[in-house]
């Protein structure tokens, strides 16, 4: 039985760490508005650049001399699977739901006898890869010291995947990320980024006469080649964008979750408290009334 | 009276302008190009350089320093997706410059006339817009 002074010792530091959980929600939701914003002020972009492609994929669609990085090499023996996660924990099961997505992926390919790389972005995915495939990670990119995400960091990444599908080092190539749909909601994404997945087939037909009296400089052909590569970064940035509102979203909700359940204990802590301190009244007062009889 | 039309410059980080104009000079790749309304559709790639728009009849033209990314006539009207985006006014002089020593440290590393040729080209491109700028 823990005595008076060890219960309240107990309540204080439950409702200190209730003052840091609540603290670290109202920083996360500050966050999450900026991080949402950044969101949807990327989507512009990356919608009409999705448009134009898929515009301009028709074109080649089936073609031979379709620009590598649509086609494909033509094998897909060499995965490369890049997992974006967060650089900090306490934010309930976002980077473990992103790793185990890409681990679940990652054995599948292994059982089918593919060779499997994988890049780390992100400090706390690599924590959880690493146990399992430590050797088969390539690299890991860390943006610790990154306050704001920039193009520019999207940028890099791209160029990183650009020189290494260059140089043959993979065949296929996808990004794990978390999809954010609301504060508690983020769903894990694996979006495949090389052979770039186009969607084609369905407005194909509607598409091809929209872009039919389209005039091109220079050709089609050096539109794509230079829309490809640059999508690759978007697509980058934007999932790197996406991860960040999640990450933001799932620490609000996990941060939430603790303070009420901190809330939950200081009542239980009080009662007991109370409780015990009756107790005690009662003792000593049983105490006093028998001394005075005995007299 | 010249007819207003929808223009649109995007970059990765934000949508920089949305409204209706009356005339954008754009720097294309194979040289620049201005868009009135009513342009047939088309699709050019641009190069690093100054893309200026005239919000209104006889008005003065606002500019903006583009970089990487390309630029789509449509018949609902003209939309720019540039790597890079800023209001010549906000532009950081230093910025260019240091864009521009990358450049030339790009152009003496380049190993094959390939992308010596693409360095150099860049290098031209960036030196002027500096050139452009700097009497403002």
């Amino acid at each position: 039985m823990p005595s008076l002074k060890d219960l309240r010792n107990r309540i204080a530091s439950v409702k200190a760490t209730q003052k840091i959980t609540k603290a670290m929600q109202m920083v996360a939701a500050a966050k999450l508005r900026r991080a949402q914003e950044a969101a949807e002020a990327a989507r512009p972009y990356a919608e009409r650049m999705g448009e134009v492609l898929a515009n301009l994929a028709v074109a080649f669609d089936g073609r031979d001399d379709a620009p590598k990085l649509m086609s494909g090499t033509g094998s897909d023996q060499v995965h490369l699977l890049v997992v974006a996660t967060a650089e900090r924990g306490l934010c309930g099961g976002f980077n473990s739901n992103i790793a185990k997505l890409a681990r679940d992926h990652a054995r599948s390919l292994l059982a089918d006898g593919k060779t499997v790389k994988i890049i780390c972005v992100g400090k706390k995915g690599y924590d959880v890869i690493k146990r399992e495939f430590g050797s088969h990670v390539v690299k890991v990119i860390e943006l610790r010291n990154v306050k704001r995400l920039a193009f520019s960091d999207a940028h890099t990444i791209g160029e990183e995947l650009l020189s290494m599908y260059g140089a043959g080092e993979f065949d296929v190539c996808t990004l794990f990320y978390s999809r954010f749909q609301s504060v508690i909601a983020q769903i894990p994404t694996a979006q495949q980024l090389i052979p770039a997945d186009l969607p084609v087939a369905e407005e194909a037909s509607e598409a091809a006469s929209a872009s039919a009296v389209y005039e091109y400089e220079p050709g089609e052909a050096e539109i794509l080649e230079d829309l490809l590569p640059r999508n690759i970064s978007v697509q980058v940035f934007r999932a790197l964008l996406e991860n960040a509102a999640s990450e933001q979203g799932a620490r609000m909700s996990a941060m939430d979750n603790a303070t009420r359940n901190a809330g939950d204990m200081i009542d239980k802590l009080t009662i007991k408290y109370n409780r015990q301190r009756q107790a005690q009244i009662t003792t000593e007062l049983i105490e006093i009334i028998s001394g005075a009889e005995a007299l | 009276m010249a007819e207003l039309f929808q223009f649109e410059l995007v970059s990765p980080e934000r949508q920089l302008l949305s409204e209706q104009v009356v005339e954008v000079i754009v720097p294309g790749t194979e040289g620049e190009f201005g868009v009135l309304k009513n342009h047939s559709p088309f699709m050019s790639t641009i190069k690093p350089g100054l893309l200026k728009v005239r919000a209104q009849d006889g008005g003065a033209l606002t500019e903006y320093f583009v970089r990487g990314g390309f630029a789509d006539v449509a018949p609902g009207g003209l939309t720019v997706l540039a790597e890079q985006a800023i209001p010549v006014a906000d532009l950081d002089r230093d910025e260019l410059a240091q864009q521009i020593k990358n450049a030339e440290e790009d152009l003496k590393d380049a190993k094959d006339d390939d992308s010596r040729l693409k360095a150099s080209d860049l290098l031209s491109q960036l030196n002027d817009v500096q050139n452009a700028i700097i009497p403002a």
